[in-house]
Protein backbone atom coordinates (compact mmCIF):
# COMPACT_ATOMS: atom_id res chain seq x y z
CA UNK A 1 0.00 0.00 0.00
CA UNK A 2 2.63 2.04 0.85
CA UNK A 3 4.73 1.15 -2.19
CA UNK A 4 1.75 1.94 -4.46
CA UNK A 5 0.89 5.23 -2.66
CA UNK A 6 4.75 6.67 -3.53
CA UNK A 7 4.19 5.60 -6.89
CA UNK A 8 1.22 7.55 -7.43
CA UNK A 9 2.26 10.61 -5.24
CA UNK A 10 5.74 11.09 -6.63
CA UNK A 11 7.10 8.38 -9.09
CA UNK A 12 3.83 9.45 -11.63
CA UNK A 13 4.04 13.21 -11.56
CA UNK A 14 7.74 12.91 -11.70
CA UNK A 15 8.54 10.65 -14.78
CA UNK A 16 5.21 12.62 -16.59
CA UNK A 17 7.02 15.33 -16.27
CA UNK A 18 10.11 14.12 -17.42
CA UNK A 19 8.58 12.30 -20.09
CA UNK A 20 7.13 15.99 -21.80
CA UNK A 21 10.34 16.97 -21.03
CA UNK A 22 11.67 14.33 -23.30
CA UNK A 23 9.07 14.85 -25.78
CA UNK A 24 10.16 18.26 -25.97
CA UNK A 25 13.49 17.39 -26.87
CA UNK A 26 12.65 14.45 -29.35
CA UNK A 27 10.03 16.42 -31.88
CA UNK A 28 12.40 19.41 -32.44
CA UNK A 29 15.20 17.59 -32.76
CA UNK A 30 13.82 14.59 -35.20
CA UNK A 31 12.35 17.48 -37.66
CA UNK A 32 15.88 20.07 -37.43
CA UNK A 33 17.49 16.57 -38.16
CA UNK A 34 15.38 15.65 -41.29
CA UNK A 35 16.17 18.73 -42.82
CA UNK A 36 19.41 18.86 -41.73
CA UNK A 37 19.81 15.67 -43.13
CA UNK A 38 18.18 16.60 -46.57
CA UNK A 39 19.78 19.18 -46.91
CA UNK A 40 23.42 18.13 -46.73
CA UNK A 41 22.20 14.95 -48.56
CA UNK A 42 21.88 17.52 -51.37
CA UNK A 43 24.47 18.79 -51.19
CA UNK A 44 27.21 16.04 -51.04
CA UNK A 45 25.20 14.91 -54.26
CA UNK A 46 24.58 17.50 -56.20
CA UNK A 47 27.18 20.67 -54.49
CA UNK A 48 30.21 22.02 -56.32
CA UNK A 49 33.24 20.60 -55.14
CA UNK A 50 33.71 22.75 -52.19
CA UNK A 51 30.68 22.37 -50.97
CA UNK A 52 30.85 18.81 -51.07
CA UNK A 53 34.18 18.18 -49.56
CA UNK A 54 32.26 20.41 -46.61
CA UNK A 55 29.01 18.81 -46.38
CA UNK A 56 31.02 15.64 -46.51
CA UNK A 57 33.79 17.25 -43.88
CA UNK A 58 30.35 18.10 -41.73
CA UNK A 59 29.41 14.34 -41.78
CA UNK A 60 32.95 12.68 -40.88
CA UNK A 61 33.16 15.04 -37.82
CA UNK A 62 29.31 14.63 -36.93
CA UNK A 63 29.19 10.78 -37.11
CA UNK A 64 32.84 10.34 -35.81
CA UNK A 65 32.66 12.11 -32.76
CA UNK A 66 30.25 10.12 -29.86
CA UNK A 67 27.27 12.08 -29.34
CA UNK A 68 28.30 12.84 -25.59
CA UNK A 69 31.40 14.43 -26.60
CA UNK A 70 29.32 16.92 -29.15
CA UNK A 71 27.23 17.21 -26.12
CA UNK A 72 29.84 18.46 -23.80
CA UNK A 73 31.60 20.79 -26.42
CA UNK A 74 28.19 22.37 -27.17
CA UNK A 75 27.23 22.73 -23.21
CA UNK A 76 30.71 22.62 -21.38
CA UNK A 77 32.80 23.93 -24.34
CA UNK A 78 31.40 26.88 -25.97
CA UNK A 79 31.61 29.12 -22.92
CA UNK A 80 34.90 28.82 -23.51
CA UNK A 81 34.65 30.88 -26.59
CA UNK A 82 31.86 32.81 -24.69
CA UNK A 83 28.93 31.45 -25.71
CA UNK A 84 26.58 30.32 -23.32
CA UNK A 85 23.43 27.92 -24.27
CA UNK A 86 20.85 26.53 -21.88
CA UNK A 87 20.87 22.40 -21.23
CA UNK A 88 17.75 21.84 -23.39
CA UNK A 89 19.16 23.87 -26.41
CA UNK A 90 22.68 22.35 -26.54
CA UNK A 91 20.70 19.35 -25.89
CA UNK A 92 18.12 20.11 -29.20
CA UNK A 93 21.48 21.66 -31.26
CA UNK A 94 23.75 18.42 -30.07
CA UNK A 95 21.02 15.87 -31.27
CA UNK A 96 19.76 17.64 -34.53
CA UNK A 97 23.57 18.22 -35.57
CA UNK A 98 24.53 14.29 -35.06
CA UNK A 99 20.87 12.88 -36.28
CA UNK A 100 21.15 15.18 -39.15
CA UNK A 101 24.43 13.86 -40.07
CA UNK A 102 23.71 10.14 -40.14
CA UNK A 103 20.34 11.36 -41.72
CA UNK A 104 22.12 12.73 -45.04
CA UNK A 105 23.69 9.29 -45.57
CA UNK A 106 20.75 7.39 -45.57
CA UNK A 107 19.19 10.72 -47.99
CA UNK A 108 22.62 10.13 -50.16
CA UNK A 109 21.89 6.97 -50.83
CA UNK A 110 18.47 7.32 -51.97
CA UNK A 111 18.74 10.17 -54.18
CA UNK A 112 21.71 8.23 -56.05
CA UNK A 113 19.48 5.43 -56.15
CA UNK A 114 17.36 7.13 -58.39
CA UNK A 115 17.34 6.27 -62.01
CA UNK A 116 19.86 8.86 -64.76
CA UNK A 117 16.17 9.19 -66.77
CA UNK A 118 14.75 10.90 -64.55
CA UNK A 119 17.17 13.62 -64.64
CA UNK A 120 17.60 13.25 -68.18
CA UNK A 121 13.62 13.92 -68.70
CA UNK A 122 13.71 16.83 -66.33
CA UNK A 123 15.61 18.38 -68.16
CA UNK A 124 14.49 17.91 -71.16
CA UNK A 125 11.55 19.62 -70.14
CA UNK A 126 13.47 22.70 -69.24
CA UNK A 127 13.64 21.86 -65.47
CA UNK A 128 15.96 24.11 -63.81
CA UNK A 129 18.74 22.25 -61.22
CA UNK A 130 17.03 23.38 -58.19
CA UNK A 131 13.45 22.49 -59.38
CA UNK A 132 14.18 19.24 -60.98
CA UNK A 133 15.81 18.36 -57.60
CA UNK A 134 12.85 19.75 -55.53
CA UNK A 135 10.10 18.42 -57.36
CA UNK A 136 11.45 15.23 -59.36
CA UNK A 137 14.32 13.74 -57.56
CA UNK A 138 13.77 14.56 -54.15
CA UNK A 139 10.47 13.59 -53.31
CA UNK A 140 11.22 9.98 -54.42
CA UNK A 141 14.51 10.08 -52.86
CA UNK A 142 12.59 11.12 -49.55
CA UNK A 143 9.99 7.55 -49.61
CA UNK A 144 13.25 5.22 -49.85
CA UNK A 145 15.56 7.03 -47.01
CA UNK A 146 12.55 6.98 -45.05
CA UNK A 147 13.47 4.00 -43.86
CA UNK A 148 16.84 4.37 -42.83
CA UNK A 149 15.71 7.94 -41.22
CA UNK A 150 12.69 6.05 -39.21
CA UNK A 151 15.92 4.27 -37.41
CA UNK A 152 17.52 7.03 -37.06
CA UNK A 153 14.67 8.73 -35.23
CA UNK A 154 14.32 5.46 -32.67
CA UNK A 155 18.08 5.92 -32.10
CA UNK A 156 17.37 9.72 -31.16
CA UNK A 157 14.20 8.67 -28.86
CA UNK A 158 17.53 6.41 -27.26
CA UNK A 159 19.98 8.96 -27.21
CA UNK A 160 17.06 12.20 -25.76
CA UNK A 161 18.19 10.32 -22.74
CA UNK A 162 21.81 11.64 -22.88
CA UNK A 163 20.44 15.26 -22.17
CA UNK A 164 20.19 13.90 -18.89
CA UNK A 165 24.64 13.88 -18.82
CA UNK A 166 24.43 17.90 -19.65
CA UNK A 167 21.90 18.38 -16.88
CA UNK A 168 18.87 18.68 -18.80
CA UNK A 169 16.57 16.92 -16.40
CA UNK A 170 14.49 14.54 -18.83
CA UNK A 171 12.61 11.28 -18.22
CA UNK A 172 15.83 9.61 -16.92
CA UNK A 173 17.29 12.46 -14.95
CA UNK A 174 13.82 12.67 -13.09
CA UNK A 175 14.23 8.98 -12.80
CA UNK A 176 17.63 9.11 -11.61
CA UNK A 177 16.69 11.83 -9.02
CA UNK A 178 13.83 9.76 -8.15
CA UNK A 179 15.67 6.70 -7.25
CA UNK A 180 18.85 8.55 -5.68
CA UNK A 181 15.97 9.90 -2.55
CA UNK A 182 14.54 5.86 -2.37
CA UNK A 183 17.10 4.03 -3.58
CA UNK A 184 14.44 1.62 -5.13
CA UNK A 185 16.91 1.82 -8.57
CA UNK A 186 16.14 -1.57 -10.01
CA UNK A 187 12.11 -1.07 -9.98
CA UNK A 188 12.32 2.95 -11.32
CA UNK A 189 14.96 2.45 -13.85
CA UNK A 190 12.38 -0.62 -14.99
CA UNK A 191 9.73 1.81 -15.21
CA UNK A 192 11.87 4.23 -17.39
CA UNK A 193 12.88 1.09 -19.57
CA UNK A 194 9.23 0.48 -20.09
CA UNK A 195 8.53 4.19 -21.09
CA UNK A 196 11.53 4.13 -23.46
CA UNK A 197 10.23 0.96 -25.17
CA UNK A 198 6.79 2.09 -25.14
CA UNK A 199 8.48 4.95 -26.99
CA UNK A 200 10.60 3.55 -29.50
CA UNK A 201 7.64 0.96 -30.56
CA UNK A 202 4.92 3.28 -30.93
CA UNK A 203 7.30 5.20 -32.79
CA UNK A 204 8.09 2.52 -34.96
CA UNK A 205 4.66 1.27 -35.65
CA UNK A 206 4.15 5.29 -36.60
CA UNK A 207 6.83 5.68 -38.99
CA UNK A 208 5.32 2.45 -40.64
CA UNK A 209 2.43 3.66 -41.09
CA UNK A 210 3.85 6.72 -42.58
CA UNK A 211 5.85 4.59 -45.05
CA UNK A 212 2.54 3.02 -46.00
CA UNK A 213 0.89 6.15 -46.25
CA UNK A 214 3.31 7.84 -48.34
CA UNK A 215 3.50 5.13 -50.59
CA UNK A 216 2.89 5.56 -54.49
CA UNK A 217 1.20 2.89 -56.72
CA UNK A 218 3.36 1.58 -59.26
CA UNK A 219 6.60 2.96 -57.64
CA UNK A 220 7.41 0.50 -55.73
CA UNK A 221 9.63 -1.87 -57.34
CA UNK A 222 11.54 0.70 -59.83
CA UNK A 223 15.20 -0.49 -59.37
CA UNK A 224 17.55 0.50 -62.11
CA UNK B 1 44.67 29.48 -27.53
CA UNK B 2 48.29 28.53 -26.37
CA UNK B 3 47.04 27.98 -23.06
CA UNK B 4 44.58 25.44 -24.74
CA UNK B 5 47.41 23.74 -26.74
CA UNK B 6 49.57 23.49 -23.64
CA UNK B 7 46.26 21.93 -21.65
CA UNK B 8 46.02 19.63 -24.71
CA UNK B 9 50.27 18.64 -24.46
CA UNK B 10 49.76 18.17 -20.51
CA UNK B 11 46.73 15.58 -20.63
CA UNK B 12 47.44 13.80 -23.79
CA UNK B 13 49.10 11.08 -21.91
CA UNK B 14 46.72 10.92 -19.27
CA UNK B 15 43.90 10.76 -22.26
CA UNK B 16 45.46 8.32 -24.25
CA UNK B 17 45.58 6.06 -21.52
CA UNK B 18 42.06 6.40 -21.27
CA UNK B 19 41.78 5.35 -24.66
CA UNK B 20 43.23 2.20 -23.94
CA UNK B 21 40.45 1.58 -21.10
CA UNK B 22 38.06 2.68 -23.67
CA UNK B 23 39.67 -0.17 -25.93
CA UNK B 24 39.35 -2.55 -23.50
CA UNK B 25 35.71 -1.92 -22.94
CA UNK B 26 35.15 -1.96 -26.62
CA UNK B 27 36.76 -5.34 -27.07
CA UNK B 28 35.40 -7.27 -23.73
CA UNK B 29 31.57 -6.04 -25.08
CA UNK B 30 32.22 -7.00 -28.53
CA UNK B 31 34.05 -10.21 -27.93
CA UNK B 32 30.44 -10.71 -25.33
CA UNK B 33 28.04 -9.43 -27.95
CA UNK B 34 29.70 -12.51 -30.46
CA UNK B 35 29.49 -15.11 -27.80
CA UNK B 36 25.88 -14.17 -27.33
CA UNK B 37 24.84 -12.91 -30.52
CA UNK B 38 25.76 -16.39 -32.79
CA UNK B 39 23.46 -18.59 -30.50
CA UNK B 40 21.01 -16.07 -30.68
CA UNK B 41 20.82 -15.71 -34.24
CA UNK B 42 21.31 -19.38 -34.72
CA UNK B 43 18.13 -19.91 -32.56
CA UNK B 44 16.54 -16.89 -34.01
CA UNK B 45 16.88 -18.28 -37.59
CA UNK B 46 15.98 -22.45 -37.04
CA UNK B 47 14.69 -23.06 -33.78
CA UNK B 48 11.84 -23.67 -32.44
CA UNK B 49 8.86 -20.85 -32.57
CA UNK B 50 8.75 -20.29 -28.69
CA UNK B 51 12.70 -20.29 -28.43
CA UNK B 52 12.39 -17.90 -31.96
CA UNK B 53 9.94 -15.32 -29.56
CA UNK B 54 11.50 -15.61 -26.17
CA UNK B 55 15.19 -14.06 -28.18
CA UNK B 56 12.06 -11.43 -30.05
CA UNK B 57 11.70 -10.04 -26.90
CA UNK B 58 15.48 -10.28 -25.45
CA UNK B 59 16.20 -8.51 -28.66
CA UNK B 60 13.33 -5.51 -28.66
CA UNK B 61 14.57 -5.02 -24.91
CA UNK B 62 17.97 -4.62 -25.60
CA UNK B 63 17.58 -2.83 -28.85
CA UNK B 64 14.56 -0.28 -27.25
CA UNK B 65 15.83 0.81 -24.18
CA UNK B 66 18.94 3.71 -24.04
CA UNK B 67 22.29 2.57 -22.91
CA UNK B 68 22.36 5.18 -20.09
CA UNK B 69 19.14 4.12 -18.42
CA UNK B 70 20.41 0.29 -18.83
CA UNK B 71 23.94 1.16 -17.26
CA UNK B 72 21.92 2.89 -14.56
CA UNK B 73 19.60 -0.35 -14.05
CA UNK B 74 22.00 -2.69 -13.72
CA UNK B 75 25.02 -0.73 -12.07
CA UNK B 76 22.91 0.91 -8.87
CA UNK B 77 19.59 -1.20 -9.36
CA UNK B 78 20.48 -5.35 -10.01
CA UNK B 79 23.85 -5.11 -8.78
CA UNK B 80 22.68 -3.96 -5.26
CA UNK B 81 19.42 -5.78 -5.77
CA UNK B 82 21.18 -9.49 -6.35
CA UNK B 83 24.33 -7.77 -3.91
CA UNK B 84 26.84 -8.70 -6.00
CA UNK B 85 29.69 -6.58 -5.93
CA UNK B 86 30.66 -5.14 -9.50
CA UNK B 87 32.86 -2.23 -10.67
CA UNK B 88 32.12 -0.03 -12.75
CA UNK B 89 33.77 -1.35 -15.36
CA UNK B 90 33.17 -4.52 -15.36
CA UNK B 91 29.43 -3.26 -15.65
CA UNK B 92 30.09 -1.31 -18.32
CA UNK B 93 31.38 -4.26 -20.59
CA UNK B 94 28.22 -6.63 -19.21
CA UNK B 95 25.34 -3.59 -20.66
CA UNK B 96 27.46 -2.67 -23.30
CA UNK B 97 27.90 -6.55 -24.53
CA UNK B 98 24.62 -7.25 -23.72
CA UNK B 99 22.94 -4.70 -26.21
CA UNK B 100 25.45 -5.29 -28.91
CA UNK B 101 24.46 -9.04 -28.77
CA UNK B 102 21.11 -8.12 -29.53
CA UNK B 103 22.53 -5.85 -32.60
CA UNK B 104 24.93 -8.88 -33.50
CA UNK B 105 22.15 -11.53 -33.71
CA UNK B 106 20.30 -8.84 -35.96
CA UNK B 107 23.53 -9.27 -38.00
CA UNK B 108 24.70 -12.90 -38.36
CA UNK B 109 20.82 -13.21 -38.72
CA UNK B 110 21.03 -10.90 -41.79
CA UNK B 111 23.98 -12.94 -42.98
CA UNK B 112 22.70 -16.90 -42.29
CA UNK B 113 19.92 -16.24 -44.29
CA UNK B 114 21.62 -14.66 -47.28
CA UNK B 115 23.35 -17.72 -47.62
CA UNK B 116 21.66 -19.94 -50.36
CA UNK B 117 19.45 -22.88 -48.80
CA UNK B 118 20.71 -25.64 -50.84
CA UNK B 119 24.25 -25.40 -48.73
CA UNK B 120 22.24 -26.83 -45.59
CA UNK B 121 20.42 -29.75 -47.38
CA UNK B 122 23.68 -30.50 -49.37
CA UNK B 123 25.01 -31.02 -45.64
CA UNK B 124 21.75 -32.82 -44.77
CA UNK B 125 22.17 -34.77 -47.64
CA UNK B 126 25.82 -35.70 -46.46
CA UNK B 127 24.66 -36.93 -43.35
CA UNK B 128 25.54 -34.09 -40.92
CA UNK B 129 23.39 -33.50 -37.92
CA UNK B 130 21.92 -30.19 -37.49
CA UNK B 131 24.26 -28.98 -35.14
CA UNK B 132 27.37 -30.25 -37.88
CA UNK B 133 25.59 -28.40 -40.35
CA UNK B 134 25.40 -24.95 -38.79
CA UNK B 135 28.61 -25.14 -36.99
CA UNK B 136 31.06 -26.39 -40.24
CA UNK B 137 29.22 -25.04 -43.12
CA UNK B 138 26.51 -22.42 -42.42
CA UNK B 139 28.45 -20.02 -39.26
CA UNK B 140 31.77 -20.40 -41.67
CA UNK B 141 30.29 -18.55 -44.65
CA UNK B 142 27.85 -16.44 -42.48
CA UNK B 143 30.50 -14.78 -39.91
CA UNK B 144 32.86 -13.85 -43.24
CA UNK B 145 29.63 -12.02 -44.65
CA UNK B 146 28.74 -10.63 -41.66
CA UNK B 147 32.20 -8.51 -40.85
CA UNK B 148 30.90 -5.09 -42.87
CA UNK B 149 27.93 -5.12 -40.54
CA UNK B 150 30.63 -6.03 -37.54
CA UNK B 151 32.68 -3.24 -38.44
CA UNK B 152 29.42 -0.70 -38.23
CA UNK B 153 29.03 -1.90 -35.20
CA UNK B 154 32.16 -1.37 -33.95
CA UNK B 155 32.15 2.48 -34.29
CA UNK B 156 28.38 2.12 -32.62
CA UNK B 157 29.96 0.72 -29.62
CA UNK B 158 33.21 2.82 -29.34
CA UNK B 159 31.05 6.00 -29.35
CA UNK B 160 28.75 4.59 -26.99
CA UNK B 161 31.59 3.40 -24.77
CA UNK B 162 31.84 7.68 -23.97
CA UNK B 163 28.65 7.24 -22.29
CA UNK B 164 29.83 4.61 -19.50
CA UNK B 165 31.45 8.33 -18.47
CA UNK B 166 27.96 7.89 -16.82
CA UNK B 167 29.43 5.54 -14.18
CA UNK B 168 32.51 7.01 -13.59
CA UNK B 169 34.67 4.48 -15.53
CA UNK B 170 38.08 6.35 -16.61
CA UNK B 171 38.12 6.27 -20.35
CA UNK B 172 38.37 8.81 -22.40
CA UNK B 173 35.66 11.12 -21.86
CA UNK B 174 35.78 11.14 -18.28
CA UNK B 175 39.65 12.08 -18.53
CA UNK B 176 38.49 14.71 -20.40
CA UNK B 177 36.16 16.16 -18.47
CA UNK B 178 38.26 15.78 -15.02
CA UNK B 179 40.97 17.37 -17.08
CA UNK B 180 38.66 20.26 -18.03
CA UNK B 181 37.47 21.06 -15.10
CA UNK B 182 40.67 21.60 -13.11
CA UNK B 183 42.26 23.68 -15.75
CA UNK B 184 39.18 25.47 -17.77
CA UNK B 185 40.47 24.21 -20.83
CA UNK B 186 37.04 22.29 -21.88
CA UNK B 187 36.82 23.09 -25.61
CA UNK B 188 40.22 22.20 -26.18
CA UNK B 189 40.08 18.72 -24.17
CA UNK B 190 37.10 17.58 -25.20
CA UNK B 191 37.73 18.51 -28.69
CA UNK B 192 41.07 16.51 -28.07
CA UNK B 193 38.52 13.75 -26.56
CA UNK B 194 36.41 13.53 -29.99
CA UNK B 195 39.68 13.39 -32.19
CA UNK B 196 41.18 10.43 -30.60
CA UNK B 197 37.49 8.82 -31.13
CA UNK B 198 37.42 9.74 -34.59
CA UNK B 199 41.01 7.92 -35.02
CA UNK B 200 39.73 4.99 -33.03
CA UNK B 201 36.92 4.42 -35.08
CA UNK B 202 39.49 5.27 -38.41
CA UNK B 203 42.16 2.38 -37.03
CA UNK B 204 39.34 -0.21 -35.98
CA UNK B 205 37.30 -0.14 -39.56
CA UNK B 206 40.75 -0.14 -41.59
CA UNK B 207 41.55 -3.16 -39.43
CA UNK B 208 38.42 -5.14 -39.63
CA UNK B 209 38.77 -4.37 -43.84
CA UNK B 210 41.87 -6.02 -43.67
CA UNK B 211 40.39 -8.98 -41.70
CA UNK B 212 38.16 -9.11 -44.22
CA UNK B 213 40.24 -9.38 -46.89
CA UNK B 214 42.24 -12.01 -45.11
CA UNK B 215 39.67 -14.34 -44.22
CA UNK B 216 37.89 -14.06 -47.93
CA UNK B 217 37.86 -17.74 -49.25
CA UNK B 218 38.86 -17.33 -53.33
CA UNK B 219 35.84 -17.85 -55.58
CA UNK B 220 33.63 -17.16 -52.39
CA UNK B 221 33.23 -13.19 -52.45
CA UNK B 222 29.77 -13.52 -54.24
CA UNK B 223 27.76 -15.92 -51.94
CA UNK B 224 28.72 -18.82 -54.27
CA UNK B 225 24.98 -18.90 -54.79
Amino acid sequence: MEEWLYIQNEVYPALLKGFWVSLALIVPSAIFGLVIGIIVGVLRVYGNRPVMAAANAFVVLFRGIPLVVQLFIWYFGLPYIKIYLAPFVAAVLGFSLCSGAYHSEYVRGALMSIRRGQMLAAQSLGFSKVKMIFSIILPQAIRRALPGCGNEIIYLIKYSSLAYMITCVELTGEGKILASNSFKYTEIFLIIGACYLAMTSVASLLLSRVEDRLRLPGFEHQRI
Amino acid sequence: MPEGLIAIADALPYLLQGSVVTVIVVFGAMGLGLILGVPLAVGQVYGRPALRRAIGVYVWFFRGIPLLVLLFLFYFGLCTALDVNLSAFTVAIIVLGLISSAYQSQIFRGAILSLPEGQLKAARALGMSDFKAISFIVLPQALRLAIPGWSNEYSIILKDSAVTYALGVAEIMARAHFVATRTYQQLPLYFTAGVIFLILTWMGTRGLRVLEEKVRIPGYSQHGA
